[in-house]
Order: C-alpha cells, then structure tokens, then sequence
C-alpha cells in the first residue's frame, strides 16, 4: 500500500524537525553545562594570576597567554602559505598531476590525527631543528595542522567565483594579479576568512599537538623561544591528574567564551571590511 | 573604407575539436560589423579572439594571423593587457561588480595606474555622458551599481568599458538579456558610438542587425561542423538581396 502524499511530507518534516533540535538540545546542555559549572569560579584574579601549586590555587593568566601567541604564530604563518596554495591551484595552474598531488597531500593531512602532528613536531622542530619546546615549536606544528583546512576553504572560496568576474577584469585590460587583487579576491575573501576562523578555533582548543611541541609548563612567556602551557592543555592536566575539576571547569568555561569572542569578532571584522567594498 | 581588423586563415581549435575554420576578413573602422548565424556557430569564439579572450580556456589554440591597426594581435609576444586596452568587451549579462558605481567604471583606469581623484571623476563623467546616464545616476554614484536596474547595468557596462578609451568595442549579444526599451537605448548608442569606434556585435536579432549594422558576416557550421564565414558584405545588399539561398532562409527566419 502507498503513503499518502500528505501523510509522507507529515512523517518527513517530524524527523527532520527532531533531528534538528536534536542536535541542538545536545549543543545547548553542553554549553549550560561547562558555563554552570565554570562560570562561578571565573574571577578577575583567575584571569590575572599565574596558576598556584600546579593549578590547584591562583589564576589561569600565564594560559591565556600561551594559548594566544601559539594560535597567533600558527595563523601568522599558515594564512599566507594556505591563501598562496589556493591561489595557485585555483588560478595559476592547470590540472596536472602536481595539482593532484598538492591537493591529494592536503587531504592526507587534513585527515591526520592532531597527536601525530604532535609527535612530528617535538621530532622535527623541538629536536632535529633545536627550536626546544616552545611557542614557536607549537606554533609551526598546529600551523602544518591548519594548512589543509585554509588551502581548501580558501581554494572553495575562490573557485566560487564568478567567471564572468574574471573576463570582465581582464577585458578592461587588468592583468592576472590586477584580477585576482580587484575582483576575485573581494569576492572570495569572506569564504577565506571563514577557513581561517574556523582554523583558529582549532588552535585555541588543540591539546595534543601543542603539549608535545610547547610543553607544559605554567610560567609567564617571556618569548615565542620560551615554553608555555596552553588553556586546553592546563584543564586537560587539571582533570586528568584530579587538580582541581573547579578550575578545570572555570577554564573550559573561558576558552567557550574565547573561541566565541574569536568568531563574532573576526565576523564583524569581516563584514565590515566586505561592507566598505560596496 | 580602412581595415581596423583583418584576419587571414583563421582557424580555432578546442582539443581536437575544429571550431572556426578559415576565416579571412577586414572589418572596417568606424562602422557596426554584426556577426549573424544559429546557435552554435562560433560568432562569440571568433569575437573572443579579437581581444584574445580565447585565452582563459586551456585548451583553445588560434591558428592563422589576426591584425588590429596592422599589429599582429594572435602571437605569443602580443601584449596582451595592451591588447585589451584597445579592444574593449561588453558582455552578455550585465557583469556589474558587487560595487559602486563609480568603482566600477574607474576599474580599467585604476588598473593603468590613474590614481588621481579629479583625473578619475573625469573619466567617470565623461564615460557617463557617452551612455548618456550621466544626469540619471550623477547623485548616486556611491550606491551599489547592482542596485539599477538591468537595462541601465548594461550601459553602466558600456560606460565601463569605455572609461578605459577603447578604439574597438565587442558586443557579445549585449542585448539579448535586455527589454525592448533598453535594447533600444543601447542600438542608439552602438550607432552614436560608431563614430568614433569600431563596433563589433554578435546578436541573434536579425531586426536589430538590420537596423544598427553597416556590414554583416553571416555564420554557419559546415557538415563537420566547422564554423565558417559563409556570407559578408554590406548589411544593405545582405539583408535585400542575398547572394546565397542558405544566408536568405536565415535572415528571413526559415531557420536557426
């Protein structure tokens, strides 16, 4: 016997309204979860003091600080390298078997597990290239970490644009990078920007790449040369060793709250610039 | 009258695939030149290589000598970008950039490195009064050039393309996303334009090629289906007395 139409479009629309609140009644208590349970133990000293017996006492600011300059150094250098890689395999090259290629070895990457990007940088840049555990080590690794995931946002992002861009810039006699500068790259750059958000939040909140390549430690930094202990490593050890679930909790609460200011902030930036381009 | 552009044995492959075949001839300056034909054809191909728009497909290769002003335009050391100064494209849609107005016609300038303000408003005027929308849009030429509507976008295009000082301009069938009104507007422009450019335009509206052209060359693929010139001449003699039965079945819509 067949369904009713009606009947049909009834059950469809059910499952894809439950599947669909869902995921976000799950995202939801999550969230209300770490914030509830961190949130009270966020204080003005917890954002402004180095950490105290191991993490137990003080504040979490030595972290804060971590994490940011190892994201910063990451971003710094995966952006121009990935954009470049786009650029190219989306503008400057035909298909060919290096284009394969360059594009295969960033799928393999970007499927790589974080811990062997760990391992590959305490080998490499902590000990073959005597960088020693430091936010420099940290940065370069998550930096190879993030790579796929800007090439090939950034390559989506500029292959979307419209052909007809192109033609027309260089019918008014604009030369390739004329093109690529004035009308591609305007079109292309929210796409772009959103690869490198979404980049960034995996920096604030990797672990295991980052305690192998920057250590551990909860000093100040005092260089990109020196160790440090990121947010996500400390209440990764805060939990794991039974330190202190409180402040295991405060600074998960904190890091939600840094990816979140990450995002809104780089979106206004975004729209913003996108906005002065019209 | 003087050849602007001619072509001698011009012939165009995709891969393998045989596009234009032997095409050789002088397009006059200062005139409208329509290429006619069915869909299908080549007209847009052998426009595109007057500007070497060809270019962007890898797999197109130009065969035979095209000349502009006596200058070979199909060679490798060919300067290109110069080549496109000269040689201005107005496109089928409307290709407004997601900008301003005014930033969409200084765009060919700005690429030639004019930078000064004054020197660019007066190129923005002076492009604007060529398409005669100077006086409609002189308040607002902030505003998103998306936001006019279509037939003015086309002529904003025009003005554009203008803006960059091109002695030819190709028309890739500019009308045909267009209304009857706005058509109209841009025919009479095509004919003010002729005046002091050389106008090249695909279309598929036999009327319209009628109307505006000075001399048509009629497409048509052979049985391999090589596109070829099969008919060129003055748009008068062409459209009252065909020389050929399959040029005359055509123009007077037996086909195509």
């Amino acid at each position: 016997m067949r369904m009713k139409p009606q009947t049909s479009e009834k059950i469809a629309k059910t499952l894809i309204w439950t599947a669909a609140l869902s995921v976000l009644v799950v995202l939801v208590a999550i969230l209300v979860y770490i914030l509830l349970k961190g949130l009270p133990h966020i204080s003005w000293s917890f954002l402004t003091e180095i950490p105290r017996s191991m993490g137990r006492e003080g504040g979490i600011a030595s972290t804060i600080v971590g994490t940011l300059l190892v994201s910063f150094v990451a971003i710094i250098i995966a952006v121009p390298f990935g954009i470049g890689t786009a650029f190219y395999l989306a503008e400057y090259t035909r298909e060919t078997m290096v284009t394969r290629f360059i594009r295969f070895s960033a799928e393999s990457l970007a499927a790589i597990p974080s811990i062997v990007y760990g391992l590959f940088g305490l080998s490499f840049f902590v000990i073959s290239l005597h960088i020693g555990l430091s936010i420099l080590a940290g940065g370069l690794t998550l930096a190879f970490m993030i790579l796929p995931t800007i090439i090939r946002t950034s390559e989506e992002a500029i292959l979307a644009v419209p052909q007809s861009y192109r033609e027309t810039s260089f019918s008014l006699g604009g030369t390739k990078w004329q093109t690529i500068r004035k009308s591609v790259l305007p079109s292309a750059i929210q796409g772009i920007a959103n690869g490198i958000i979404l980049s960034l939040g995996r920096c604030v909140a990797e672990t295991a790449a980052v305690f192998l390549t920057a250590g551990m430690t909860l000093h100040m930094a005092t260089s990109i040369l020196a160790p440090t202990r990121t947010m996500a490593v400390h209440f990764y050890l805060l939990a794991m060793e039974g330190i202190s679930m409180d402040n295991a909790y405060g600074t998960a609460a904190l890091l939600i709250i840094l990816v979140f200011i990450i995002n809104v902030g780089a979106n206004a930036f975004v729209n913003k610039a996108m906005a002065k381009g019209k | 009258m003087d050849a602007k552009i001619k072509t001698q044995s011009l012939n165009l492959f995709y891969g393998d695939f045989h596009a234009l075949g032997d095409i050789t001839f002088d397009i006059p300056a200062h005139a409208i030149t329509a290429i006619i034909g069915p869909s299908g054809c080549g007209k847009s191909t052998l426009l595109r290589v007057f500007n070497r728009m060809n270019d962007l497909i890898p797999i197109c290769r130009v065969e035979g000598e095209v000349f502009l002003n006596g200058e070979p335009v199909n060679r490798a050391d060919t300067d290109v970008v110069a080549l496109r100064q000269k040689v201005g494209m107005v496109f089928q849609k409307p290709n407004v950039f997601p900008m301003s107005i005014y930033d969409n016609i200084v765009m060919g300038p700005r690429h030639q490195g004019v930078k000064n303000k004054g020197k660019l408003m007066e190129i923005v005027e002076r492009s604007l009064r060529q398409v005669a929308m100077w006086d409609e849009v002189k308040d607002m030429l902030k505003k998103p050039g998306q936001s006019i509507a279509t037939g003015q976008q086309q002529r904003l295009c025009i003005a554009r393309a203008l803006a960059v000082e091109p002695e030819v301009l190709l028309m890739d069938e500019s009308c045909s996303a267009l209304d009857p009104e706005s058509t109209m507007k841009i025919e009479e422009l095509m004919v003010e334009l002729a005046q002091k450019h050389t106008i090249i335009t695909v279309t598929h509206n036999m009327e319209q090629a009628a109307r505006v052209s000075d001399m048509s060359a009629f497409m048509m693929i052979d049985e391999h289906h090589v596109g070829r010139l099969h008919e060129y001449s003055k748009t008068d003699e062409m459209f009252l007395n065909p020389r050929d039965k399959l040029t005359e079945d055509y123009i007077t819509g037996r086909f195509g």
